[in-house]
């Protein structure tokens, strides 16, 4: 089992859910966090363009069995790249992907424990 | 050879300001400064009702549209107001041109002609024409409800403007112009105290005939949309109805008794119609909500605007009544027809436009239609006057739907209205503004 936290932007959300709901991957957490990249993000206020310190993006959380971290990963990655529409060469600030080796995993309601709960 | 041409247009522009200045000065009536002081009140509680509609319609969208969906009610404030100035109050008011079609007078472009023009009431023109301008404003701010988070930025601007020119602003004439042909049909006129045919009627048709014709949004309805903000959907709505006093109340443009049955009446339907709703949906889902609570009150007040002046409390509760319970039963119909009216903008304000210009019919007051009977030597009946309503709604929701087909087809053509996947996808904010609307949620 592995835990698959994706940060992504906040504007390629929904193109993500889309592309994983499409691929059977349907239970996802989704959470608003915000940070420091490489980005310099630039932002509109009241007519001047500001650079804020803190970069709002989201962050998707995924518990999966082994056999479906490829096609999670790459499902994310091709729907998350900011150009993905038009080239798909994405640029910088399209946000990262981090695996983890999930030790235990249990649903409450039943009490089943490891792959059988995810 | 362009340019010269461009420069004949504006000089004959400035011809036109220039000859139209300072013709009225009507120094006959005096001032009403009772009247006055509570038309100024009015126009300001109408326009109340426009920040109130970006925070009813904002809190119903999802996050990432909250601030392009406020935008489609205060850019109206902006634009609008400036084509009211320019010409609107002209279309509206002036003289029947074209046959009718709208008015004109050349003295109301830019409103020049009425710096110091006093109306038969003793009411300013500065002021009924402001107040008149508000109407203009909320009325393609309540359409942007039926295609919410679907629509590019510029061409929803484009769509108003046209929308205001070719189909509220003759409306507006037919329906409140002296020499309005609505205004004068059948004994005493299509009764439209305040806008039920004009503004939500027209408004509400319009609303789902472009709803319709951009298609749904990206997902509807398998996955669920749902609101981001009940809390701002709430205010909001308490602002409309605080501001709908001035709407029904100052459309008597007096202060004296008309207001005060208007304001009555205003009252009674929209807590019958909050009432009922709440108890319609408490019997069907088992629970009362809040959103169906704020939902009754519009419909009360939308089914009471045509009719405020001409109905007693017990017939503005009913209308109320009536209203939620054909609204409701039409979102459940709406539902199942699967068109996207994202924020039902033909739910309620369309269909509490038609329950209550038709059925006001059954609960005029006798001084009304004793008034009617006089004009045309004789009886004038509740029959004839159901004719003359269904004939003025039926002009509105065909004229309106008509040119709003043909001028979201043509803006969808050219400048585009539907916005694009990769936009839609995003959301409003980021695509179109630049912005995001919960920014201090994050820690930045």
């Amino acid at each position: 089992m592995k835990l698959i936290t994706a940060i992504i932007r906040e504007t390629q959300l929904d193109a993500v859910r889309e592309a994983l709901i499409e691929a059977d991957i349907t239970r996802i957490t989704v959470s608003r966090v915000s940070g420091h990249g490489q980005q310099q993000s630039v932002e509109i206020y009241r007519g001047q363009k500001v650079v804020p310190n803190l970069i709002p993006k989201t962050k998707l959380e995924i518990a999966v069995n082994d056999p479906f971290v490829d096609i999670t990963v790459n499902t994310i990655i091709k729907a998350a790249r900011s150009s993905s529409d038009v080239m798909g060469d994405g640029t910088v600030g399209d946000g990262k992907i981090f695996i983890t080796a999930l030790e235990e995993c249990i649903r409450i309601r039943t009490n089943e424990r490891g792959g059988a709960a995810i | 050879m362009k340019k010269q041409n461009w420069r004949k247009i504006l000089l004959f522009g400035v011809f036109v300001l220039f000859i139209s200045g300072n013709v009225f000065a009507n120094e006959g009536v005096e001032i009403d400064s009772g009247a006055t002081a509570w038309m100024l009140t009015s126009t300001a509680l109408v326009l109340l009702m426009i920040p109130g509609l970006a925070m009813f319609y904002g809190g119903l969208v999802r996050t990432k549209n909250v601030l392009g969906t406020m935008m489609h009610s205060f850019a109206a404030m902006g634009v609008m107001t400036v084509m009211w100035i320019a010409v609107g109050y002209s279309m509206c008011f002036g003289s029947n041109v074209f046959g009718g079609w709208f008015g004109w007078n050349s003295d109301y472009v830019f409103l020049s002609g009425i710096d110091t023009s006093i109306m038969e009431g003793g009411v300013p023109e500065y002021v009924f024409s402001m107040f008149q301008g508000k109407f203009a404003i909320i009325t393609p701010a309540l359409i942007a409800g039926a295609f919410a988070e679907r629509v590019n930025f510029k061409g929803y601007m484009v769509f108003i403007v046209l929308w205001g020119l070719l189909v509220y602003n003759p409306l507006c004439h037919w329906v409140w112009a002296s020499d309005g042909f609505l205004f004068n049909l059948g004994a005493n006129g299509a009764i439209d105290f305040a806008g039920g045919t004009v503004v939500h009627i027209s408004a509400g048709i319009s609303g789902l005939v472009a709803a319709i014709y951009l298609g749904a949004r990206r997902g509807y309805p398998k996955t669920a949309i749902e609101p981001n903000n009940l809390v701002m959907t709430m205010i909001g709505g308490g602002l409309l109805w605080v501001g709908w006093f001035g709407f029904n109340a100052g459309s008597s443009v007096s202060s004296g008794l008309s207001t005060a049955q208007a304001l009555t009446a205003t009252q009674a339907a929209a807590a019958a119609g909050a009432l009922s709703w709440m108890i319609i949906e408490g019997i069907h889902q088992g629970k009362a909500t809040a959103l169906g609570f704020v939902s009754g009150v519009l419909a009360g007040l939308v089914a009471v605007t045509p009719a405020a002046g001409v109905v007693q409390p017990l017939g503005a509760m009913t209308l109320g009544v009536l209203a939620s319970g054909v609204c409701y039963l039409f979102i459940i119909l709406k539902n199942k027809l699967k068109y996207d009216d994202s924020l039902d903008a033909f739910g309620v304000h369309g269909i509490g436009g038609i329950v209550g210009a038709i059925f006001l019919t059954f609960f005029i007051r006798k001084s009304w239609m004793e008034q009617a009977s006089a004009l045309v030597d004789g009886g004038w009946t509740v029959m004839q006057q159901l004719g003359v309503q269904i004939t003025a709604v039926m002009i509105a929701i065909v004229y309106a739907g008509v040119i709003t087909f043909i001028l979201v087809l043509v803006i969808n053509k050219t400048i585009g209205l539907r916005s694009s996947d990769s936009s839609e996808m995003a959301g409003l904010d980021n695509s179109y503004h630049g912005e995001r609307g919960y920014g201090m949620l994050n820690a930045n």
